[in-house]
Parts: structure tokens; sequence; C-alpha cells
């Protein structure tokens, strides 16, 4: 097995590379299920991935932090509400709150642990539908200037992965103006709502730009013929966009 | 009797021990309830010199049920072992008998893959039944030593306008969605089928796929004295009592009370913890031996992992974590709790399994060791309440030459075909009575979209699927660097097994054979799930002997071995079985997945020529138009499976060589039905013609569009590439007609001097049915 290869058990951490020298920690709860796919666009992306265990408190000295998408505690209670207390959060939220504003990006289940711990406003509640769904999912890029989306077009059309039965953001009225008003809004469905998200809104970003939080996957569109339609690679401007943020000084 | 009485006495049941079982000879024994026949509790009292204990009455009454013991088909199901060629076993690392199969995938890979059934569960609560089908055939997986990377869920349900079958099908898809989605794997295919004969018994089978390398695999033994046993994962609760004996090896009856209890409650979150921490006791190599609980829980753990092994085992079932403290020794024994598994530890290993334990935070307790004795012990508060051979036990049940025989009605049915009956006159012929046809077909339960399904379900986490549904196989990338890779197709068709058993289950592996071989990958292994009627009834134990003696054969004939499965019988309400129903799964292996081949054509194929290959007969019997009209007699299709061999060759190496873009496969609904779904795939239309294929096989336009005859497909080939592609099946010598061209500009499918179907008529059609019932 390569060096390069996710390893089928265990650590999936890269070796690091010299691209970037960039190194990209992933939270793993019990019930996480995309922390592999994380780490492998992160390598895609040219960084180096590092596994972060819920349970510890250190954060490796990463330069930025994934939480990726899954079923954390099996979100029994409400999803996201037990990972908020693990110890590895209370490190994470410190550090994106601090003068570094340390660069974190919560995908889908990481969205709604993002929100719990209140580094993002709102909620998400269940599917109007209330079914499952995924698709592949069009999304348009609100605010092209934060630390994960500034490699995108201001208003460009993305398609990357939906896939959640809690999809449907909700906030209220007075939240939802502010975050519109402050181009705080950094995605939007595209076409059709598939949740009954308020004013359509897909992911959002925190004033500072360093925190943001989205439904869909961008980790499941970094490989062309593993993702949306089979082609797609929409979702590397996440990862490449962090590097550029991380090169360019902000860190 | 009072009350106190009541509890003194059974508390004096339950404390049954091998003494007083001894001293107390003619004690009488509920067997029948357990689902014993008298002349199976009378071979346990011989087996074991006395009458069972309580405890060893309920171990013997699961283990030895239709569902553990095989005990109907075992006679029939040796076929699958003896019909073997040493060129088929060349790839096999673990055969059929251990939790599943294992096949070499090279380069120190491997891959395990095995579907189940998990059908009365389902009729009776869907939601858990459906689930806890995936939670069962993922945990065989890991068994194995393997990741689990993929599941597929072949499903059938009654008529799709029946008031209870929106009520099967909702449960059992959010069932097969919550806990499939919420361990990580992507649900890649499977089937959904509509037919009023599975009302009464939904047919939910699972299939799970997962990969490791050779020094990972893990076998289901209790070896080495003084090894320690442990149960480890969820507590032992009162779910799922006796499942398999009550639920799976008796017909439905409306006279007696409801079995909702005998149900298992799944709970994922648990589950995905259990694998990923059984992935790290694997790479510790810190279990010796582990084997899942499923059917008969530790009943069939201890007795299978001693049986397996070189010595015997003993146990203190006090020992076992409680989610409810009253349960009795025989109901711990029996329940089926999800969740759990049990492995063998040497004493060294203790420690450091206990810290795997406990990062993951999983319950487990030490229950007892390995024994020189050759018998599994089990003790109650240090009394002995079980002391037997576990092979008795585990494998030396009961075996049943059941009596069968060809049904009297089957020659009749045989001989009553679609177009001399009443269901076949007025068939379409004009090119607008055809385009109504076929739109309807398309719009038809069984052929509409099934995206309302499979929405439901998660296709991408993993990052390594490189096709799914609606493509012909699922496609998983094993091996990142190399793009190594496997695909995986299931298929069964109840109609052509029901008129001619043999023969059908030969047509579900030709499909199934040639669904993989069009997503382009060599055909590898089998494993099959065996849906039949009760055994009980000739007729149908004639159908499991055909379908299983026709599924052999062929399997001979192609190559493929049977690595693993499951048989379910007892589907049937009253007197009326189900259609027989052998459920085939296919595994394929890609020595790069990047060469796949998907099941449509893009705007980017434009020009691109579109072939069928192969020879359309007159073949509408059993087909999907005559069930729209209401028929099913005659004969199925014709199997030539060197021509499916051929065929499957031909897709393979154009794929491989880069022949061609696109391909289906022809099956259910035909040459029109091909057409329409290759077209929606990416929404691009084409320009064909029938003439020179109506001219060749001498049918006309509707049976061209209709007639399902087999070892088929439709392949769209790059102008570049089109004088290859025709020496190659000429060299070969395979049929192959040229039918016309992608067409980018175009928005509809268009046969020539036939019809023009615009794309979104058609699309709106087929996505409309499953919504317009289900919501």
């Amino acid at each position: 097995m390569s060096a390069t290869e996710l390893p089928l058990i265990g650590d999936y951490s890269t070796p690091n590379t010299e691209l970037s020298g960039a190194r990209i920690g992933v939270v793993t709860f019990p019930g996480t299920l995309d922390d592999r796919d994380a780490a492998r666009a992160i390598r895609v992306a040219g960084a180096e991935a590092v596994s972060l265990w819920h349970a510890d408190a250190d954060l490796q000295n990463v330069d930025a932090v994934i939480i990726p998408g899954g079923f954390s505690y099996g979100d029994y209670l409400r999803a996201g509400a037990i990972a908020r207390f693990a110890p590895m959060m209370g490190n994470i939220i410190d550090a994106a709150n601090s003068d570094a504003k340390l660069p974190v990006l919560g995908i889908c289940n990481g969205f709604q642990i993002l929100t719990e711990s209140h580094l993002l406003p709102g909620s998400m509640v269940k599917n109007d539908h209330l079914k499952f769904l995924c698709r592949d999912q069009v999304l348009r890029v609100e605010n092209n200037t934060t630390a994960w989306t500034n490699q995108y077009g201001l208003g460009e059309e993305i398609t990357i992965v939906l896939k959640n039965q809690d999809g449907q953001y909700v906030a209220d009225e007075k939240t939802l103006d502010a975050l519109e008003a402050e181009g705080r809004v950094a995605f939007s469905y595209v076409g059709w709502n598939p949740n009954g998200s308020r004013r359509n809104i897909a992911g959002i970003t925190n004033a500072a730009g360093n925190v943001v939080g989205l439904m869909p996957h961008p980790e499941h569109a970094v490989e062309a013929g593993f993702g949306p339609d089979h082609t797609g690679t929409d979702g590397l401007g996440f990862f490449t966009s962090v590097l550029t943020h991380l090169v360019g000084g902000q860190k | 009797m009072s009350a106190a009485e009541q509890t003194a006495e059974q508390k004096k049941f339950n404390m049954d021990t091998v003494a007083n079982a001894a001293a107390t000879p003619d004690t009488e024994l509920p067997w029948a309830e357990l689902g014993l026949k008298q002349n199976e509790f009378e071979e346990v009292v011989k087996v074991l010199g006395r009458r069972p204990t309580a405890a060893e009455l309920a171990m013997y009454s699961v283990m030895w049920s239709e569902h553990c013991s095989y005990k109907s088909s075992k006679n029939h199901l040796r076929q699958f072992g003896d019909k073997v060629t040493e060129e088929m076993k060349k790839d096999m690392l673990v055969g059929i008998g251990e939790n599943a199969g294992v096949t070499n995938l090279g380069d120190g890979w491997a891959v395990t893959f095995k579907i189940e059934s998990h059908n009365s569960p389902t009729m009776i609560e869907p939601y858990q039944g459906a689930a806890t089908g995936i939670g069962g055939i993922v945990r065989d997986i890991i068994s194995m030593g393997a990741r689990p990377v993929a599941v597929m869920d072949p499903l059938r349900f009654g008529a799709i306008d029946h008031p209870d079958t929106a009520r099967v099908i909702h449960g059992a898809v959010a069932g097969i969605g919550g806990y499939g989605n919420s361990l990580g794997l992507p649900n890649i295919g499977g089937e959904v089928v509509f037919d009023s004969v599975y009302q009464g018994n939904p047919l939910v089978n699972a299939l799970a796929v997962g990969i490791m390398r050779h020094e990972d695999i893990r076998l289901a033994n209790a070896s080495g004295l003084g090894n320690k046993v442990v149960l480890f994962g969820a507590r032992t609760g009162g779910d799922g009592i006796g499942g398999a004996s009550i639920l799976s090896s008796e017909s439905f009856d409306d006279t007696k009370p409801s079995k909702r209890p005998a149900v298992q409650v799944g709970d994922p979150f648990a589950e995905k913890v259990l694998i990923e921490c059984c992935l790290e006791l694997f790479k510790g190599s810190l279990v010796e031996g582990i084997q899942d609980l499923g059917a008969a829980g530790i009943s069939c753990a201890t007795s299978e992992l001693a049986s397996n092994g070189d010595g015997g085992m003993d146990i203190e079932l006090t020992s076992v974590l409680l989610r409810d403290p009253s349960l009795t020794p025989g109901e711990i024994l029996m329940s089926e709790s999800q969740e759990r598994m049990m492995a063998v530890v040497s004493p060294e290993n203790v420690a450091a399994f206990e810290a795997v334990m406990d990062k993951w935070a999983v319950e487990y307790s030490w229950l007892g060791e390995v024994t020189d004795t050759n018998r599994l012990v089990i003790k109650w508060d240090g009394e002995v309440i079980v002391d037997v051979d576990p092979r008795t036990v585990a494998h030396d049940g009961p075996v049943y030459d059941r009596p069968y025989a060809r049904p009297e009605w089957q020659d009749a049915l045989q001989a009553d075909t679609f177009k001399a009956s009443e269901a076949g006159k007025n068939l379409p012929a004009t090119g607008g009575e055809l385009k109504a046809a076929l739109v309807e077909l398309m719009s038809s339960p069984n052929m509409c979209s099934k995206s309302w399904v499979t929405n439901q379900y998660d296709r991408y986490v993993g990052g390594n699927t490189a096709l799914a549904t609606p493509d012909d196989a699922g496609v998983i990338r094993v091996d990142e660097e190399t793009g190594m890779g496997v695909a995986l197709a299931t298929d069964a068709n109840g109609r052509y097994t029901f008129l001619d058993p043999y023969h059908g289950a030969q047509l579900a592996l030709a499909e199934s054979y040639r669904n993989v071989a069009t997503s382009g990958a060599v055909p590898l292994a089998v494993s099959d799930c065996l849906n039949f009627g009760s055994p009980e009834d000739p007729d149908v134990m004639w159908q499991l002997a055909e379908a299983i003696r026709g599924l052999s054969d062929a399997c001979m004939e192609l190559g493929v071995p049977v690595t693993g499965g499951n048989v379910s019988l007892y589907n049937q309400t009253g007197a009326t079985p189900i259609h027989p129903t052998p459920v085939v799964a296919m595994l394929g292996k890609f020595d790069d997945v990047a060469r796949r081949t998907p099941s449509g054509w893009r705007a980017d194929a434009d020009g691109q020529a579109i072939y069928l290959l192969g020879t359309t007969f007159d073949e509408l019997d059993g087909s999907e138009f005559a069930n729209i009209r209401g028929h099913l007699g005659g004969l199925p299709p014709k199997v030539d499976l060197t021509a499916e061999k051929t065929l499957g060759a031909i897709l393979i190496n154009a794929s491989r060589d880069g022949m061609i873009d696109s391909a289906h496969d022809l099956s259910e609904g035909g040459l029109g039905a091909a057409l329409g779904e290759m077209a929606l795939r990416y929404g691009v239309g084409a320009r064909v013609a029938l003439d020179d294929l109506c001219e060749r096989d001498g049918v006309d336009a509707f049976t061209a569009l209709f007639s399902e005859s087999q070892a088929r497909a439709i392949v769209a080939v790059p102008r570049s590439e089109e004088v290859r592609f025709n020496d190659m099946a000429t060299a070969r010598n395979f049929p192959v007609v040229r039918l016309g061209v992608v067409d980018a500009s175009a928005t509809s499918l268009e046969i020539q001097g036939q019809f023009d179907l615009d794309l979104n008529e058609l699309s709106e059609a087929h996505e409309a049915t499953l919504p317009k019932y289900f919501g």
C-alpha cells in the first residue's frame, strides 16, 4: 500500500507533503462517517490530513480544522448536540474565536455541531419532506471572501453532493436578515430548495470568515469519476481555498 | 395456581439444571411452541441421553430451525460445492460455510460479500425488519476481518396500489436508509419489484461487501486451551427472542397472536462503533476467532465457535450484560439483540483488547474460556444448565429429504403463451401505438424510475463509488493507487422462475453476469438468496430443487463459484407461496475502475454509433409487457450461456480497450426499455431504426421493442472505434447490428418510421409513478 493511500483501518493521517506544508485536522467522533473522505480531499488538494480524536484535547498544532459529516453519537438527542461538548470541540471553539482565527469548516453534521457550538447562528431541523435525500445539488457561491471559498467566483454555480435527513436550515427572521445584510450567506440552493431551508440557505459563515458551515458535501466532489454525475470536482475549491488562505499569511 | 406458585414454578423451570433434567425425565417441555417437531425433539433426547434442560431446549430449537440449519435445503445446496472445477476454486480463499466467502483480488487484496434475507421481520415491522437486515449482513462481513464498503438491496413488494404496500415500502426503505446511511456505507444498487404474489410476504434481501488484506482474514472458531471468550457491543435484551425459529420457519397464519416482539430493534450508531472497534482489534491481531451474533444469538455464536474450534467451551451465563434483568437463561441464549459480537482472545491480549473497548466506549463482558473437553458447558451462577457436544447443536441438526414433484399445473401454465392468449390480442402495431406502449411500459411499477427509493440512500459516502443505480452494476474502487475495484449486481425474475424454475434461476444468474460485464468488470463469484414458499409443499420443494440444480449447473458453465448465501423458506400466506425468487448477486473485478462503462450516453457522445449485440427472438412470455397486460404463462426466454459468455467477453474487452463509452444490458422491458433508459440516464437523445434488426432476426417492430431475449446489450461506439468494434464482434461470430446514432441536439428518442418520443414526456412518466403512490 502506498503512502498516499487511505488505510483500511485506523489513523488516516497523511505524511507531510512538500506542497504546502499545511496541516489540516479532521475530527472523528463516534458515529462520524465522512472523516476518511475529508482526509482524502485534503490530500487531493495537496495538504496533510491530521486525525483528531474527539476525546483528546490536543489540536496538534493544525492550521485548520474540518468537522466532517456523519451521525455523531447517533444523533439520537438532536444532531450535533452531544458532540458539541467533546473535549476537542472546546479547543476548536477557543481557537476559532481567538485572534489567530483558526479556519474551521463544518460539513453536514459538522455544520450542525457548529451551530450547537454557537460558532454559527441558527439550527437545522428535519427536511420539510421528512425523508433522507441524496442528490447532486447545485449551489450558488454568495460569498467568496471566506477562508473556505476564496477560490470560487462570486455567483459561481457549483454541483456537489447533498445527503441528509436533518438539513432544513432555520433561524429567526432577525438573524436571517442580518446574515443576508452582512453577506454571511456563503451558499444558497439553486433551482430547487431540497429541504425547506429558510431563504434557500445552504451554508453560512461567521463575520470573520474563518468559520464556514454547510449541509452539502464538497469532500464528495474532489475526484473526477467519484462525485456528482461521476464527473464533478466542484468541491475541491473549498480545500484549495483554505490552503490559499493559509499561504496568504493569515494563519 | 396462584401468582406466587406460578412464579415459583417459573423459577424452577428457569433453573432447570442438567442434574435436574437427569432426575426428572418426565417433565413436560414446550418443544412444539419453540418450533421443534416431535421427531426432532426425540432426536435431541437421543443425542443427550436424557431430556434437555430448558436452556438446552432453547438452543436446539433455534439452531435446528429451518433458518439456522438449512434442514430442507441442505441436500440440494451441496451441488454448489460439488459442481466446481479447480479453475473456479483458484481465487476462492474462503468458501461456503463461514460467515461469508472470500475471493482473491490480487496484490494482497481480498473481497468478501454475501446476500441474506430479512423477509418475515420486514413484513411484521418494516422499519426495524429492514434496518436489522442491513445490520446483520454487515456484521457477517466484519466477522471475516473486512472493512464493509457498500451495501445493496433487492426488494420485492406486493401490488403497488394495495394499501398495505405503502406501509411496507415506507418502513423498509426508511429502515434501510436509516441504518445503512448511519453506518457510512454507500448503497449502490439493488432492485425494486412489485407483484401481488409478494403481498403478504415482501422480500427484503440485503447484500454487503467488504474489503481486506489477505493477512486480515478471520474465521469463526474457538481454539487454544485457556483462551478467553468475550461478548461485546450492545447489551442483551428481550428483542427478537425466537425470531429465527418462529418467524422464518413457519408460514404466517392470521389465527395466531401477533409476533411483533420477535422482531429485533436496531441501533446503527452502536453498529458503526462496532465496525471501527473490530477493525482496530484486527489491526492489532487481538482476537483469535470472532463471530457475530445474529439469528439464534448466543446459542449460535457459542455452539458455532466451539464446534469450529478444536476443543470445548465453558461459559458463565450470568456474566452476560443485560438490558432487561428479568430475562431467563433460555431467553438470554435465544435473544437476537443486535450489534453484538463474540470473540476469542488469548490471555496476553486481554489488556489490549480492553483498551480498544474503552477507547470506543463499547461494553464487554468476559463469559468464559476455551477448554479441551469437546463439550459446550454453560453455567448459571455456577450450576450447569447446558452440557452438550457443540457439533450436535451447530452442525449435526436434522436433514430432510423433502418429497418434491413437478406440479400438476406446470404443463398448463407453460402451454398458456402470451401471444395465443386473450391478453395478447390487439398488440401495438402502428407508430403511435408503439410509442404509447413504450411510455406505458416505462411508467409501469416495475419499469419506472426507482429514484424515489434510491435517493433515500447515501450512494457517495466513502468516496469510492464509481457507478451506482441506475447503472447496470454498482462499482466500488478498492485500491486508490491502481484503481482496482469491484462491481456488483443483483438480479432475479420470479415470473420467469415460476414458469420454469430450472431455467428461471439460470436467467437470474445470466442477467447478473451480463450486468457486471456490461459495466466492464470480469465476473468472479456468486452469492445467492433463495426465497421460496414452504418446503413442506412438494410443488414448492420441486421449484427449490430445480432452481438450485439450474443455478449450480449454470455457475459451472459460466465458471463463477457460489461463495455463500442464504435460503429463505416459508414465504407464503396460507397455501399460496410467492413466486420462486432466487436472487443472484454477482461480483466482478476491474483492474481499473476508471474504465467502467456507464449505462447511458452523455452529450459529448454526440454522433456515436448505437449497436445492438445479440439476437432477438419472439420471446414475450413472462415479459414485463405481458405483465402490464396481466398475463403470466408460457416459457421464459431461452438461456444461452455460451452466448452470454461471448457477449460478456466483448463488453469487457471493449470497455478495457476504450471501444465503447456506454453500454446497457437488455433484460426486463427489452430493447424499448433499454433505449429509453440510456437516453434518460443523462437526458441525451438518439435516432435509431429497427429495420435491419427486424429483417435479420425475422421479427416485427413490436417484438423487436418488447421481447426479452437474453444475451443482448446496447453499446455506444465512438466513430473512430467502429471498425475495430465490428471486427471484434465478427471475429467472435457474435451478431451485431447498427441501430443508429446518439444525437445531442435532439431532445427525443426517435425510432425512425415509427415514432419520435420527447424525452421530457418520457422522463415525467418514468419518474412520476412511485411519488404518485407513495408521496
